[in-house]
């Protein structure tokens, strides 16, 4: 296992000073990759292999490739620390404890795409992230590691800090733009398909999450082939019934059941049921896959719909867990913050809400799971953005699982769980 | 950025916006490529200014980044955390998703509940707290958690609870 990389300093009291930054080497990556041509940056993240760490995995280097060369061309850097995907928080403990570090990869993204204005779409529940940044701003800002001639390079940035307002659509990235354009958050019709072609007011635009630049910021620092060294580390926000719930950096690939072992294994006395490898968009995941990697590609080639890595929020639950409230919680998180937009996904998450409490108010029927399954069915594919398409997957995997939680509730109008456990 | 703090609401009832409001929310305007950018921060400068907005305030908004004021409305009714009704001086966000629920936000929030003497989306009586539930806080670390005001806490326990509830009503006594 790798040293940790990402979580190196963050215990560290006074890790978001510029000075202590500096003194434990940072900003030696954004003087190294200004130093370097903008397209050797981007090969060296590239290289690096790094993938985004927001949820949906693409591949950073290729992203930034995607941004026209043309300098007469207006490009914009939009970081998204909108983090809400349930279960999730290495985001805001990396804005807490290392504020810099998402500051000098933004300037690094941003000499490597070329832009010259960056925005950071802060959640507004983020309160001590915020102070944590603006006062990291000011610092990199009055150091000149920010605005016109950025550490002596010629390089001009800006770096403009928005807050959201309480809505978790906005961090799907279209419906972010929006938000950022000061709209309703609701995603954009696609094609174009990214945001590097048609993006910010309309052009070629990079989103990228905040471990993602985090990532940078060290890719650039170390090398791209130290990096890949390292594992190359992932941020997992572990929480749940585990002993120690937190952040853990873990190299990729490192199994569901060692990254719960990291966390203290489950707590005392208890016996682990099922996780959310992914967030609450993923796929509920029962004890036989315990050994699966968490990998981009392991976790999305299980046999069993909707796995994924996500956002890397590991989600534990134990033998105390009814997998019927479980569900009926998550359906009415994406109920109620459904942009409305498109049909399946305001309709849907009604109804499921509906057969699902109904059920755990002890009238569901037998006929109830089928019906589960056909609204479930009804949502896959046809959601307007992967909001809608985030409910699936739980349905699916528990009703496939867990189908006899769901069939003691609609035969005996009671839960058997607490009982049994 | 104090988002519905006690000291935040002195001007009570004043409906419209003030001369300082209005010159911050030009500032926000300035920092953006397009003005409408601006927006959730203005209609923040404007629940922190009057408590919550009030059609005067919205009025004020429009007028100010020249845009309409169904515009202005319909995009702050999108958000959870902008309100057009008056609410306690601090709102307590209790986290009710997931980490939290496995971690017992339920009783926690029967807690509060009954502390308070409210229903969630109520407001105490004195006016110090409105009781609201939250989607994930990104703290699922300290499940059950919740937010005062800007501050967070957690992992809950019913005492917890009550010593942040009097820490916040002592701080509220000695203002007044």
């Amino acid at each position: 296992m790798g040293e940790p990389v990402l979580l190196t300093y963050l215990h560290e009291p006074d890790q978001g000073e510029l000075q202590a930054y500096s003194a434990r080497g940072g900003y030696e990556g954004l003087r190294r990759a200004l130093s370097m041509s903008p397209e050797a940056v981007t090969d060296e993240v590239d290289k690096s292999g790094l993938r985004g760490r927001g949820g949906a995995g693409f591949a950073t280097g290729r992203k930034w490739k995607f941004i026209p060369k043309d300098p007469a061309v207006t490009k914009y850097v939009v970081v998204n620390a909108d983090e809400g995907e349930p279960g999730t928080f290495k985001d805001r403990t990396l804005l807490e404890g290392d504020p810099h570090r998402l500051i000098e990869g933004i300037v690094i993204a941003s000499y490597a795409v070329g832009a010259h204005l960056a925005f950071i779409y802060l959640r507004r529940e983020f309160y001590h992230a915020r102070e944590m940044l603006e006062r990291a701003l000011a610092q990199a800002a009055a150091a000149g590691m920010v605005g016109r001639n950025a550490a002596g390079s010629g390089f001009d940035l800006s770096i403009v800090l928005a807050t959201g307002a309480g809505a978790y659509i906005a961090g799907e990235e279209t419906a972010l733009l929006e938000s950022l354009e000061g709209r309703r958050a609701m995603p954009r019709l696609k094609p174009p398909y990214y945001p590097a072609v048609k993006g910010l007011y309309t052009q070629p635009t990079v989103v990228n999450n905040v471990e993602t630049l985090c990532h940078v910021a060290w890719i650039l620092a170390k090398g791209y082939e130290w990096y890949r060294q390292q594992g190359p580390p992932i941020l997992i926000s572990v929480s749940g019934h585990v002993a120690r719930p937190g952040v853990y950096e873990v190299p990729l690939g490192t199994t569901i059941r060692q990254v719960i072992d990291r966390a203290g294994g489950m707590r005392s006395g208890r016996k682990f049921k099922a996780c959310f490898p992914g967030g609450s968009s993923s796929a509920i995941l029962p004890a036989a896959y315990l050994d699966t990697p968490m990998d981009y590609d392991a976790l999305a080639k299980l046999d069993v719909y909707g796995s994924m890595l996500g956002s890397g929020a590991l989600i534990a639950m134990d033998d105390t867990t009814c997998m019927v409230e479980v569900v009926a919680r998550t359906v009415e998180f994406y109920r109620d913050e459904s942009c409305g937009k498109c049909t399946p996904c305001r309709e849907g998450t009604m109804w499921l809400g509906q057969a699902l409490h109904r059920m755990l108010g002890g009238k569901g029927r037998v006929e109830d799971l089928p019906l589960l399954e056909g609204i479930a069915r009804g949502m896959t594919g046809t959601c307007f953005c992967p909001l809608g398409e985030s409910v699936p997957p739980a349905i699916y995997s528990t009703l496939r699982f867990f189908r006899h939680e769901y069939e003691h509730h609609a035969k005996t109008g009671t839960c058997d769980v607490r009982v049994m456990a | 950025m104090t988002d519905g703090n006690a000291e935040t609401r002195e001007r009570g009832n004043a409906a419209g916006l003030s001369e300082g409001a209005k010159s911050e929310i030009r500032r926000l305007m300035a920092q953006f490529p397009q003005r409408q950018s601006a927006l959730l921060g203005a209609l923040f400068v404007a629940q922190n200014e009057v408590g919550f907005l009030t059609p005067d305030a919205l009025a004020d908004i429009a007028a100010v980044m020249g845009l309409p004021t169904s515009e202005v409305t319909s995009v702050a009714s999108f958000y959870h955390l902008l309100f057009f009704r008056p609410g306690g001086r601090h709102v307590v966000q209790v986290c009710t998703n997931l980490s939290c629920m496995l971690n017992g936000c339920g009783r926690i929030l029967d807690h509060l509940r009954r502390q308070l003497g409210v229903e969630v989306g109520e407001t105490t009586s004195d006016g110090a707290f409105t009781l609201k539930t939250a989607e994930c806080l990104a703290a699922c670390e300290s499940a059950p958690a919740m937010l005062v005001g800007t501050e967070r806490f957690g992992p809950l326990t019913p005492g917890m609870v009550d010593e942040v509830l009097s820490r916040y009503r002592r701080a509220t006594r000695s203002m007044t």
